[in-house]
């Protein structure tokens, strides 16, 4: 079946028809007229409203919960605990995620779920819930990852080891695990070197940033049965982890995504969902969590903070020889931080023969992080691309030059092992060293930084199914959740395959109880490999075409060829027919031979890797340390861009959100280990009239593992932008920042000690 | 369950009933605060009294020279207000950084102002524009400097029964111009770290005659600094003056340090911001 795995039949020379056109969205009207139901659209009969208490506390013995004067308030249907979930020990997987659903032992940070109600109205669960009666013994906290590694910090969990260590020690410890990534010799490398940087940097937690709050319906039947409606980037996964955590079987749990108002990682792992499951198996009714925004921000995992050292060497004709990192991550409460992603990733694009990192993974009292674009990679870039522009400052290369002489090429392999395939990293530095925005003069005042970024891209269990419906019209069913618009993307890949208008062809995100595994929609996988089995769906049905149309005119199957949506004959000789539509052909066949349909399941590989370089111009208020971004572009390999405006809508999105993390966004934790500024209006995300028009240049490298040739490119736009625009901000100021963000107060400090 | 009782009077007489009675009344005007507080469960007042239906409270007018503004007045309403906007073009700039469109469609500067906080933008400029709000209570109507409202965050001098009807702002004197400047990390949709209103008049010669100057966001409540005034009235507004009056302001403020902004910062940049808003004052001084 999985006939593209084998022979791609990626062809640089095809006439394309659809892919590299700019369809309207299939989803986007409902989208915009406000049809397009989201996770807190779902209504039943007999709904309840449910909602969660939450701890004051970041550490505390949980000593005893009383419901029952919440039990007691009208309206009031159900009321879960801790008591609720079944036991699962501590310190494995599916025990970290029951305790992050609700808190068992200890409340574990600010916001942690202590209990939930479910009532007729949300006013008796709110109500109800400020009767619930939690007797905590309070513990000592630490929110910071470099104070939780001190060894007179307080012990989060008792279980912890720290592991990779080179002497193993049975020490209870924050520090979950010390990971080493290396090739070469560094110490040889910096020898060679005649010009060496070392800089530490740090960088604040950062919300993905998505407006639409967590939301769920769910319904547990009499015979065990439960439906799920909710806003997932991974209907799939959180079924199987669900089943796991309720220890109820996969297939009696039946996830339905809802359309996704934004997800960019966040929606990677569940929070209300089992709540609200439990609560509907005591109430034998339908419950419907929503969360507000406070608890979006206290009770939902941000992207790591993280604190590092980077040293680097180059020889005075720009050679780098050697690199090296010490890197901490803060993790939250749980391990499961994905940090070995900053070490594989912090260079690669380079193509350094030397590299040594140490990496620790930490825990703290703050919710697990969660993924975000390129989980771990753009925090520890913005200083790896600091200290190259200082090396390039220092032996007086143009940034981009330096970057160009020591770009990766196919051949090269990674410090994590892969030998790289066909990539675009040289010709994007090249793309944006010919652009109009860096041959520009720099304007009086501002200064301008690049900046270059890499992600992996990903591949991964995917299945898909595609039904041909007797008048010709396809309708294909996918499980990888769409985030960003993909739907659009994959039909254009049928319709091309097919050679039929794009129209013609419809998708429906499938519930979990329809398709095979289909991986979390993450790591920029989904594109690239629901094409890929949506491409393998299409040939399997064009080779039925071709039987039944040989049925048809009575001819041997290789008489018959399938050409821009048509049946022909393959030669005069075959005999004078006149060429068969997809509709000629069910509609003459369905009847007797049943619908055309073909599934697919893969797990597929051969992503190819994604590089992007950002040019950024900066403009600092030297008596504020406001920064103001006066012009941004992108410049990204997307391998082959099926639907240009969706890629670069992603370059734009990218650089967006990079440019929140990079001069505003941070939690702000209170001595008390609590959260102090859990909205939007005190969680400061850029706004429309914060960001420049961000241009793009969309670099075309073909992937030849995809029939199209497309990399992914959901990722990478991330991934450089806090660096380039420190770059710029140094270049503007004179002193580059080392710490994120890059925030007013901080930059007049920086400011002020330049000046005196 | 407490049951919220929505009163909408259409006379001053009565809301002012309304409000006397009982302890919790709430009043709503554009709801911009009001309505978040109620859903964050920050307060839960037994009555909301709806002011918007009340002629008096709505009333935008001018009458030589003197403005008369209804406390619910929505701040769009009075930033499109042409005239308006000639006359106090500072005070336009605050109610223009109150939220977006949307928010400022229902806003109102009687809101902003009673609401309490120590950085509401439209505060500082109609402080710097000498506005006197008129208020009706139980005990009748009285008149109170903009600058005597606000006694602490979410706290008001308003005795229970009371409502500012309108402000009156004084007619405009000739060679005087007014600017609100306030800074926020974001451009928009953002809290002030500090703010300030300068209001100044000048002579022929081009001396500045009289000189209010507000800042916010820098202590407790919005503060009127005299001390800065000062050191501008009498002097041509050049550096040495603006050094002087910026000095006075960072004198004046006491501002703590929290998620917004750190006390240390907000007295450097509220000098900053002060002087940037008096160099402003001072053009529109100078081109009237």
């Amino acid at each position: 079946m999985a006939t593209i795995l084998e022979d791609s039949k990626y062809d640089p020379q095809r006439d394309l028809k659809v892919v590299g056109s700019n369809p309207v969205k299939h989803d986007g009207l409902d989208k915009v007229t406000g049809r397009a139901k989201f996770g807190a659209d779902y209504f039943l009969p007999g709904m309840l409203y449910g909602r969660t208490l939450r701890s004051p506390h970041p550490h505390a013995i949980i000593k005893s919960i009383d419901t029952s004067a919440a039990e007691a308030v009208p309206g009031v249907k159900s009321i879960v605990t801790r008591d609720d979930f079944p036991e699962i020990d501590p310190g494995t997987v599916a025990g970290e995620m029951t305790r992050t659903a609700m808190a068992r032992e200890k409340a574990l940070f600010d916001g942690h779920p202590v209990a939930a109600v479910a009532a007729t109205t949300d006013a008796a669960a709110k109500q109800a819930l400020k009767l619930i009666k939690v007797d905590y013994e309070i513990l000592p906290h630490v929110i910071d990852p470099v104070d939780a590694m001190q060894p007179d910090a307080p012990i989060l969990h008792d279980y912890i080891r720290t592991k990779g260590l080179d002497e193993p020690s049975d020490k209870p410890t924050n520090i979950t695990e010390r990971l080493i990534t290396e090739m070469g010799d560094v110490e040889k490398g910096f020898a060679e070197a005649d010009v060496i940087v070392e800089r530490d940097f740090d960088s604040k937690p950062m919300h993905q940033g998505y407006i639409e709050p967590q939301g769920c319906v769910a319904e547990y039947s009499d015979d065990g049965q439960v439906e799920l409606w909710c806003c997932t980037q991974a209907p799939f996964v959180y079924r199987d982890r669900l089943s796991a955590i309720l220890k109820m079987e996969s297939a009696k749990i039946n996830v339905q995504q809802s359309e996704l108002g934004g997800g960019f990682g966040g929606k990677t792992g569940f929070y209300p969902e089992p709540v609200a499951i439990l609560l509907s198996k005591k109430a034998k009714r339908p419950v419907k969590m929503v969360l507000s925004r406070n608890e979006v921000f206290r009770g939902t995992g941000p992207v790591s903070a993280t604190n590092y050292t980077i040293k680097m060497g180059v020889t005075k004709d720009g050679k780098i020889t050697a690199a090296q990192g010490h890197l901490v991550f803060q993790t939250g409460i749980f391990t499961g931080s994905m940090y070995f992603n900053g070490p594989n990733a912090m260079f690669t694009r380079y193509n350094f023969e030397n590299i040594h990192i140490e990496s620790f993974e930490v825990v703290s009292n703050r919710p697990k992080v969660n993924s975000f674009r390129a989980p771990c990679v753009p925090q520890i870039v913005f200083g790896v691309e600091g200290v190259i522009d200082e090396l390039a400052r220092k032996i007086g290369m143009d940034p981009i030059d330096l970057r160009l002489k020591n770009a990766a090429t196919e051949g090269y392999t990674t410090v994590y092992g892969e030998t790289l395939g066909p990539i675009g990293f040289v010709e994007t530095l090249q793309a944006a060293k010919d652009s109009e925005h860096y041959k520009s003069l720099v304007k009086d005042g501002e200064g301008r930084g690049v900046a270059a970024g890499f992600w992996f891209n990903r591949g991964g269990e995917t299945s898909t199914s595609m039904n041909i419906a007797p008048d010709g019209s396809v309708t294909i069913i996918t499980g990888t959740a769409d985030v960003a618009g993909s739907r659009i993307s994959i039909a254009m890949m049928a319709a091309e395959e097919l050679g039929i208008d794009v129209d013609k062809v419809r998708i429906t995100m499938a519930d979990t109880n329809s398709l095979g595994f289909n991986r979390v929609t993450a790591g920029s996988r989904t594109t690239y490999s629901v094409g890929m089995t949506v491409v393998d769906n299409a040939r399997q049905c064009i080779d039925q075409f071709v039987k039944r149309a040989a049925e048809i005119w009575d001819v041997p199957e290789d008489a018959v060829v399938y050409e821009n949506g048509e049946c022909r004959p393959a030669g005069a000789n075959v005999g004078n027919f006149e060429p068969l539509t997809i509709a000629d052909i069910t509609k003459q066949t369905t009847m007797s031979h049943g619908a055309v349909t073909a599934s697919a399941s893969m797990n597929v590989t051969g992503a190819g890797p994604g590089f992007g370089l950002h040019i950024v111009d900066a403009k600092v208020d030297e008596e504020t340390g406001r920064t103001d971004i006066t012009r941004y572009t992108v410049v990204e390999d997307a391998g082959k861009a099926i639907h240009p405006l969706q890629v670069e809508g992603q370059y734009q999105g990218g650089a967006v959100q990079g440019i929140g993390w990079a001069l505003n966004e941070e939690y702000v934790y209170g001595e008390d280990g609590r959260l102090q500024n859990a909205s939007f209006l005190d969680y400061r995300m850029p706004v429309t009239s914060d960001v420049p028009m961000i241009d793009t240049v969309i670099v075309e490298v073909p992937n030849p593992r995809h029939p199209f040739g497309l990399r992914g490119v959901g990722e990478v736009p991330v991934v450089p932008t806090m660096a380039a625009i420190g770059n710029a901000i140094g270049n503007a100021i004179g002193v580059r920042p080392q710490s994120l963000p890059m925030s007013p107060p901080k930059l007049l400090e920086i400011i002020d000690n330049r000046n005196s | 369950m407490t049951e919220l009782r929505y009163e909408a009077p259409e006379s001053l007489d009565g809301a002012v009933t309304l409000l006397s009675g009982g302890g919790g009344g709430k009043i709503l005007a554009g709801g911009t605060d009001v309505l978040v507080q109620l859903h964050t469960e920050m307060i839960e007042p037994d009555v909301i009294v709806d002011i918007k239906n009340i002629p008096e409270l709505k009333r935008l007018s001018e009458d030589g020279g003197a403005w008369t503004v209804g406390a619910a007045v929505s701040g769009m309403n009075i930033i499109d207000n042409d005239a308006f906007q000639t006359a106090w073009p500072g005070v336009c700039e605050g109610v223009a950084l109150i939220g977006s469109i949307q928010v400022k469609g229902r806003a109102s500067i009687g809101g902003n102002l009673c609401n309490a906080s120590p950085a509401a933008d439209s505060v500082p400029a109609i402080i710097a524009a000498g506005a006197i709000a008129n208020i009706v209570g139980p005990g009748g109507s009285r008149e109170e400097p903009v600058e005597n409202i606000v006694t602490g965050p979410g706290q008001t001098s308003l005795a229970q029964g009371e409502l500012i009807v309108s402000f009156s702002f004084p007619a405009k004197q000739a060679n005087s111009g007014d600017c609100y400047l306030r800074l926020t990390p974001r451009t928009e949709m953002d809290i002030a770290i500090v703010g300030a209103g300068v209001n100044l008049t000048l002579d022929d010669d081009g001396t500045c005659i009289a000189a209010r100057i507000s800042i916010g966001a820098v202590a407790p409540t919005p503060l009127l600094v005299e001390d800065a005034a000062n050191a501008l009235i009498g002097t041509k507004v050049n550096d040495a003056a603006l050094d002087a009056m910026v000095e006075a302001v960072r004198a004046a403020c006491n501002p703590i340090s929290d998620k917004r902004g750190t006390r240390e910062y907000r007295i450097k940049t509220a000098g900053v911001i002060a002087r940037r808003a008096a160099l402003k004052a001072l053009e529109r001084a100078q081109a009237n």
